[in-house]
């Protein structure tokens, strides 16, 4: 199977002259197909800048990224991922059904498919009684559920997300994170996870991606031992381990600079 | 039943406002002996409402219809150019200024032109004087609801591959919607104003404006009163038309929250 993402040396900054900003310096990063990747950093350490680039959002200064085999533009206009932030981005003129529709009505799918379509996904996330539903009816958690269904729903092989559970209360946090864990089981999908929280990081990956700041870097992966994701991984000695492993790389760099 | 509540207790303090404020001036002509051609009472100008009602009524169908094929008008042409400048930045440079002008026309001045322009006994001028008026907080209203796109929402869309006219299609009209109804509460009423006004200037003698000069001129000021009310009324009821198109309009502006 070809590689979810593959990043070559790819540098990001903003701006010209003495005032430039180097957000990304020489990352690599290759996810393996369903793999499940988190970028970890303080902030400014350009992991949603690199997030954006892979989607395509925003362009790089330099170096090449590879979505799904195929050169970044042509992904997104394949609809190769799908993709979830902070905010869930809802509409809130159209049902919760509607939402999830999106994407796939403007990629041009049939009606009574793309409803289909969208049932199935509800299902997935567990509020198939909500699918009439505007979005100023659900909660925070809710609308997040219907944004990751919405991301879902061209059945892509990668899912990026942008701190999608940072506006939520650590409870409804730790259930999403339970409930995105088994979505992609489901899907088979790789996702590129943004966080700031080591916790959520450990968690949910594979593979813990380190960044620094100033300018933004890769300084240390972190591989999470496969273990079967559930609430008793949060009490595994093993996860404690890796949360300090993690901890210690993000310390470290801001012990040396 | 706790919904015809809630709605009594929004309603009574101007029902009750209006009812005393209305004693009051009545008391008041009694009190002082005020002339009628002064200030006539509010039970005076009632007789002549329910007197004179069928040549009020003439007048005012006539006046709405100018509003309304003005306000029509004004509206779709407000709504396009703001789709249009917001789309297209050159023609947006144009247009912007061009819409400040419009607004800044003196419709008093351009009655009398427009009078000679068609002829004196087409309903035209009126309406066109309207839709001039009608334009300027529709195209302003709008187009600030268009520009206004949410970050999160524009990468989305670009995530989905979608273009410009997509995006107009699907995130920004939807999101103007609010803006344009501001736009419209503005405009409706001063639509029915900018058409008495524009009566008053020759043309045709029908409609409100006509009628209370006749009135005023043959000194019967509490009839010139009466159709002064019956203009308010009419004001009102485009107003009361605009809310309703937006609480039409905008269904998931009025869902109660569930969860």
């Amino acid at each position: 199977m070809t590689d979810a993402v593959i990043v070559t040396g790819v540098d990001k900054r903003f701006g010209t002259g003495p005032t430039a900003v180097q957000a990304l310096d020489g990352v690599d990063l290759v996810v393996g197909p369903g793999e499940f990747v988190s970028l970890i950093g303080p902030s400014g350490c350009g992991k949603s800048t690199l997030l954006r680039i892979i989607a395509d959002l925003i362009p790089p200064t330099a170096g090449t990224v590879v979505v799904a085999g195929k050169a970044v533009g042509t992904a997104r206009l394949d609809q190769e991922y799908g993709i979830a932030f902070q905010q869930s981005g809802l509409l809130e003129w159209r049902t919760v059904r509607s939402n999830i529709e999106l994407p796939l009505q403007l990629s041009g799918m049939g009606r009574a498919e793309r409803r289909a379509r969208a049932m199935e996904l509800l299902e997935l996330v567990g509020l198939a009684e909500f699918a009439d539903h505007h979005p100023s009816q659900l909660s925070g958690g809710m609308q997040q559920r219907v944004a990751i269904a919405r991301a879902l729903a061209p059945s892509p092989a990668l899912l990026l997300m942008d701190e999608p559970f940072g506006a939520l209360d650590e409870m409804t946090r730790e259930r999403m994170q339970t409930e995105l864990i088994r979505i992609c089981a489901e899907t088979g999908a790789a996702v590129v996870f943004v966080t700031h929280s080591i916790p959520e990081a450990v968690f949910l990956s594979r593979r813990v991606v380190v960044m620094s700041p100033r300018p933004g870097r890769i300084t240390a992966v972190i591989e999470v031992p496969e273990v079967t994701r559930n609430e008793d991984f949060r009490e595994d000695e093993r996860f404690y381990a890796a949360v300090t492993e993690v901890r210690e790389a993000l310390r470290g760099r801001l012990a040396t600079a | 039943m706790r919904r015809l509540r809630s709605a009594w207790s929004a309603a009574w303090p101007p029902i009750a406002f209006g009812i005393a404020f209305l004693a009051i001036w009545e008391g008041f002509v009694v009190w002082r002996d005020v002339p009628p051609y002064v200030l006539p009472k509010p039970s005076v100008i009632w007789e002549q409402l329910t007197e004179h009602h069928d040549i009020i009524t003439r007048a005012m169908w006539a006046t709405a219809q100018n509003a309304l094929v003005g306000l029509a008008v004004g509206l779709i042409a407000g709504l396009v150019m703001a789709i249009v400048a917001v789309r297209l930045k050159t023609l947006d440079e144009l247009l912007t200024p061009l819409s400040a002008a419009v607004a800044a026309i003196p419709i008093v001045a351009l009655t009398p032109v427009f009078n000679t322009m068609f002829s004196t006994t087409s309903p035209i001028p009126r309406r066109l004087i309207v839709a001039i008026v009608v334009f300027f907080p529709v195209f302003v209203n709008t187009a600030r609801g268009l520009r206004r796109i949410e970050p999160v929402h524009a990468e989305l869309m670009r995530s989905y591959a979608a273009g410009p006219w997509t995006i107009t299609r699907t995130v920004r009209l939807p999101g103007a919607l609010p803006f344009f109804f501001t736009g419209l509460r503005i405009a409706s009423s001063t639509a029915v104003i900018a058409a008495i006004v524009s009566e008053y200037f020759g043309g045709l003698q029908k409609g409100l404006g006509p009628a209370i000069t006749s009135a005023a001129a043959a000194s019967a000021y509490p009839r010139a009163w009466a159709i002064v009310v019956a203009a308010i009324v009419l004001g009102l009821v485009f107003y009361l038309a605009a809310v309703a198109a937006e609480w039409l309009a905008m269904p998931w502006r009025r869902v109660t929250v569930t969860h």
